[in-house]
């Protein structure tokens, strides 16, 4: 019969030995390169190079100090406010101790705020308040009324409700060594303890060095957890499939190189791991298991129709050879389409993946069969009652085609319209589970002290000393009362209230001088005679540039959709440009994540559209018929329409690792298609059968080994979504979705449009020569 | 056997302890010679042009006149006075400098017309945004540290002491300085400061010391680098004078109205 390719597995097992030796040299010899691989613990990873928010960000970094940070916030007992002396005391403390953080640059709290003070022709400027313990009541009402009021301590360090304080320690790391971020959490925490301990409060830790960190420690949360929950599910449901506990051993044995492989070449291609390209092992186990499990059936099959081992593993070998090769390339073509995505993270995940299904097509047809030739199986009565189910089904559609057809076309049209109930939101800090404390401490301090989204704006007078220029002032002040008018900003930061204050207490604290300075000369005196009293790490360096020329504005916002974000940026940058005549334009993390959703998007839609043309291509190549690649286009796209159909009626909200589900679905999807078209074809072609019998025929042949990798993907997948990084279980829960609805398609959709196509060209056969395996 | 371990171990720690006071003399012994050797100079006067460079290498000059008044009892005496940027010329910085406590520091701010006192007791801030603090180019009292000798160590070619400075001030920004003194002619060509948490913040090097009078040493270029943000400082000096003829009358705040 069709054993025409027997020849390649003939040879294989005849040289076991020189394949085993070449399989082992070239793992071994990809495995070095996993001595490369690094966690980038980092969130400007998740932006290219030629990203313009990174780069505008990168601009406005140069000039000023770097923002990356830890806040400490503390959380006052029941009872008790943020202003209490044990509150001030526990705060003081803190703020003395933070300048021990590794990296730390300055530290900023209500205690160490330099609160400035005349007294005829003195000025003093000092902490607002040293030994809180010692203090009078009058000098902590004192206090109290300025931690309360003053613009640049309300709702940045203070809640003006006194509900919550904060100590921010400003960090500049070297960027040598991905272990500074660890360092510096490490420490922080550690100095969180020793405060609780001392002083009976809570303390949270929020800022961007604890943000950072959290990265490295979804990622481990997810190789701890997900990992083995995986290899679970994959030992199960290949011995329930098998019965053979040999056999489910070895499908380990082929998973194992597979992804010691594909890491291995990460590190070769330089990858920095961060969640979504941690997350690559995951993926890989469950695409590689399928492949095995092809294998595996035809050998059992053929084994229980009689035929020695041997000659079952040559066998399944021929007959599997060429569609495992297939699916493999699909499957690493729309991996690597994830190279059009906009976050290099995600070109890691496509990139290594795309080696890991090669490196398992490749263990799956030279290990495998030799691993299986090693010892004496017997084939045990496995799923032959899903089998006759599918049998069944496969008549049932045949003979209801139309009405099956009428029916998917209508569900489609109305999952596939809720697609636009989906809202882009990428609310980066929420990128963590509820269970990363990271979460928890960062969604209590945006209820309670301040908004988590900075926007940096950089003001350029473009003239050396060109802030001290009172027309330059007053457009900054204009600017700076703008934005505080909306509803939606908790703080802005602006040296124009430090030009306000010097000038009011400079003129024997007479409130009417409470503005901008009228002229340049008395701006750049008053700033000149503060810089010479600022103490140590307090300066000016964070907020204006070293030749005077250009300040940032820095606006904190409430917790907002990303859309929203965009909303207010645009709204910023129109004021500037119409009101101030500026053409500042908004940075910062907060900008950078508001916008990457869109720019992933775009890149992905030339991604998915080369992974759909590709695919496409190969199908056609492969089914060597244009009329059946064609229709492959519908089981094969619409799942990815029907997956965010489905999300937007049950969950509406998407973030930008969504992008990338098409072209990486696409290629799992189309095996399902190409198995089941080669089966209909070979009916139709050497079978001469009419299409509901080759429809049938399909079903019974492939459509158990459809269901079953389905249920294996889908259950990867799955498993994947409960990632506590929300990128990866975004991207997971979608492709899962998707799926589970090319099965459905392949086995509804699929099969009605083909008896509807080919019916007519039916030429009556009487030929009823059904062939089941 | 046990009683001659514990007498060894008594004069062990005799020695030890005794080497820690032998270092400590010695440190003090050293600041006190560069202090002595420096005696005498009377006043000075001399411009100077200060280069603040970020870490992508732009940077932004001012000009600055110095004047300074050797201290009798207490610490020197000295004037700033600013000339370059335009909208800062003609403000002038007065410090008395205390050998315990902080400095007496007022500002003339030309714009207002007024002398201001700078009542507080930050003196380790960036002096005009530059990465020299003001402890670092005020006059080295001998009081304001405890010194330790650590070595001798070769520096470019001279044979230099090292010496520990403690600050004594807990306001200061450092936890510790190094110093590299030349053992010929006492004096300093580099200092490293480390922060609070002890980690290497900047190095100062001293360059192109001249003579003058036949006795006192001057450097021309002051290079302050900033490892933590890479920034970097350099202060220019010229036209050295020395024994110019100004007294305590050229230093008070009466007189810094009329500085021209």
């Amino acid at each position: 019969m069709n054993f025409t390719n027997s020849s390649y597995g003939e040879t294989l097992l005849n040289n076991r030995l020189i394949a085993i030796i070449f399989l082992l040299l070239i793992t071994v010899g990809m495995s070095f390169g996993a001595k490369n691989l690094y966690f980038d613990n980092d969130y400007r990873a998740f932006f290219g190079k030629t990203n313009p928010q990174l780069d505008a960000f990168e601009r406005l970094q140069k000039t000023y100090t770097k923002i990356d940070n830890v806040q400490f916030a503390v959380e006052p007992k029941p009872g008790s406010n943020a202003s209490s002396v044990q509150i001030l005391s526990a705060i003081e403390e803190l703020t003395e101790l933070a300048w021990q953080i590794p990296y730390s640059l300055r530290v900023d709290s209500i205690s160490n705020y330099q609160h400035t003070e005349v007294d005829e022709d003195d000025l003093l400027v000092e902490d607002l308040y040293e030994f809180a313990e010692q203090l009078d009541e009058q000098k902590l009402d004192a206090i109290r009324t300025i931690i309360s009021t003053e613009p640049s301590i309300i709702g940045r360090i203070h809640d003006p409700n006194h509900r919550a304080t904060a100590v921010t320690a400003t960090v500049q790391l070297p960027g040598k060594n991905p272990m500074e971020v660890v360092e510096v959490v490490e420490a922080s925490r550690l100095l969180k303890e020793t405060i609780e301990q001392n002083h009976d409060v809570k303390l949270r830790l929020g800022g961007i060095a604890v943000f950072n960190n959290a990265f490295l420690e979804a990622s481990e949360n997810d190789m701890m957890t997900l990992m083995p929950a995986m290899y679970l599910v994959i030992l199960v449901v290949t011995y329930l499939m098998i019965r053979s506990i040999y056999a489910t051993a070895m499908v380990v044995l082929i998973i194992v190189p597979s992804i010691t492989f594909a890491m291995g070449f990460g590190g070769w291609i330089g990858v920095g791991l961060t969640p979504p390209s941690a997350s690559a092992p995951t993926v890989i186990t469950t695409l590689a298991v399928a492949d095995s499990i092809h294998f595996l059936v035809t050998m059992f099959q053929r084994m229980k129709a009689g035929h020695s081992q041997r000659d079952s593993i040559i066998y399944s070998l021929s007959v599997n050879g060429k569609p495992i090769f297939l699916t493999s390339i699909t499957t690493a073509v729309g991996f690597l389409s994830l190279n059009f995505s906009d976050s290099p993270p995600f070109h890691d995940l496509g990139n290594i993946t795309a080696a890991g299904v090669m490196a398992a097509w490749l263990f799956s047809v030279m290990l495998l069969p030799i691993l299986m030739s090693f010892v004496t199986v017997k084939p045990k009565e496995t799923l032959g009652s899903l089998n006759n189910y599918m049998g069944k089904m496969g008549e049932f559609i045949s003979s209801k085609y139309k009405a099956v057809l009428i029916i998917s076309i209508f569900i489609s049209v109305l999952v596939t319209a809720a697609i636009t109930r989906n809202e882009i939101n990428d609310d980066f800090l929420k990128y963590f589970d509820e269970d990363i404390t990271f979460r928890a401490d960062t969604d209590w301090i945006s209820q309670n002290l301040t908004g988590l989204n900075q926007i940096q704006f950089d003001m350029q007078s473009k003239k050396p000393n060109g802030i001290s220029d009172p027309v330059f002032l007053n457009k900054l002040e204009t600017f700076a009362n703008w934005a505080r008018n909306h509803e939606v900003v908790t703080n802005v930061q602006s040296i124009t209230d430090v030009f306000k204050r010097l000038n009011r207490d400079l003129n024997g604290g007479d409130v009417e001088f409470y503005r901008i300075p009228e002229n340049r000369e008395l701006s750049a005196q008053y700033l000149l005679l503060y810089e010479l009293s600022l103490p140590f790490g307090l300066d000016l360096n964070n907020q204006i540039d070293i030749d005077k020329s250009s300040t940032q504005v820095i606006v904190t916002i409430d917790d907002l959709t990303t859309n929203q974000i965009k909303a207010w940026i645009l709204e910023a940058e129109t004021f500037l440009k119409n009101e101030l005549g500026m053409d500042t334009v908004a940075a910062g993390p907060t900008v950078m994540f508001s916008y990457i959703a869109e720019r992933n998007i775009q890149g992905m839609l030339w991604g998915t559209l080369y992974a759909v043309l590709i695919i496409s291509g190969i199908i056609l190549i492969a089914l060597k018929d244009v009329r059946l690649g064609l229709l492959s286009l519908v089981p094969n796209l619409l799942p990815a329409a029907l997956a965010f159909g489905v999300w937007g009626l049950f969950v509406g909200q998407v973030n930008m690792a969504v992008a990338v589900v098409t072209g990486m679905a696409l290629g799992v999807i189309v095996d399902d298609s190409v198995h089941f078209l080669t089966k209909y074809q070979l009916a139709r072609k050497n079978h001469n059968l009419s299409a509901e019998k080759a429809v049938v025929s399909a079903f019974s042949g492939v459509g158990t080994a459809l269901l079953v990798t389905t249920i294996i993907l889908v259950a990867g997948f799955a498993i994947l979504a409960q990632s506590s990084f929300g990128l990866n279980s975004a991207m997971a829960s979608l492709t899962a979705i998707a799926l589970f609805m090319a099965l459905v398609a392949d086995l509804t959709i699929l099969p009605a449009l083909l008896i509807l196509l080919d019916r007519k060209i039916n030429k009556s056969n009487a030929s009823d020569n059904v062939v089941t395996a | 056997m046990k009683s001659f371990r514990i007498i060894l171990i008594v004069l062990l720690s005799y020695l030890f302890v005794g080497s820690v006071y032998a270092s400590e003399g010695k440190g003090l012994e050293i600041a006190t010679e560069v202090d002595v050797r420096d005696r005498g100079f009377g006043d000075t006067t001399s411009t100077m042009t200060m280069t603040l460079f970020d870490q992508y290498g732009n940077s932004t000059s001012r000009k600055i006149r110095n004047r300074t008044l050797e201290g009798t009892d207490e610490g020197d005496l000295s004037l700033v006075i600013f000339d370059t940027p335009a909208d800062v010329k003609g403000t002038a910085f007065l410090s008395h400098t205390k050998k315990s406590g902080s400095d007496d520091q007022w500002l003339y701010l030309p714009a207002l017309k007024r002398v201001k006192r700078i009542a507080s007791s930050n003196q380790a801030g960036p002096f005009m945004g530059s990465e020299f603090a003001y402890e670092d180019i005020s006059s080295q009292e001998l009081e304001k540290y405890t010194y330790k000798y650590l070595r001798n160590e070769d520096y470019q070619g001279l044979d230099c002491f090292v010496v520990e400075y403690d600050p004594i001030d807990r306001k200061s920004g450092y936890s510790k300085q190094i110093v590299w003194i030349d053992t010929k002619e006492y004096r300093s060509h580099k200092i490293e400061f480390y922060d609070r948490k002890e980690s290497l913040l900047k190095t100062l090097v001293y360059k192109n010391y001249s003579k003058y009078n036949g006795k006192f040493w001057r450097a021309d270029i002051f290079e302050m680098e900033n490892h933590q943000t890479g920034k970097k400082t350099i202060l220019e000096f010229d036209d050295w004078k020395f024994q110019t003829g100004l007294s305590a009358k050229d230093f008070n705040k009466k007189s810094l109205k009329k500085v021209r």
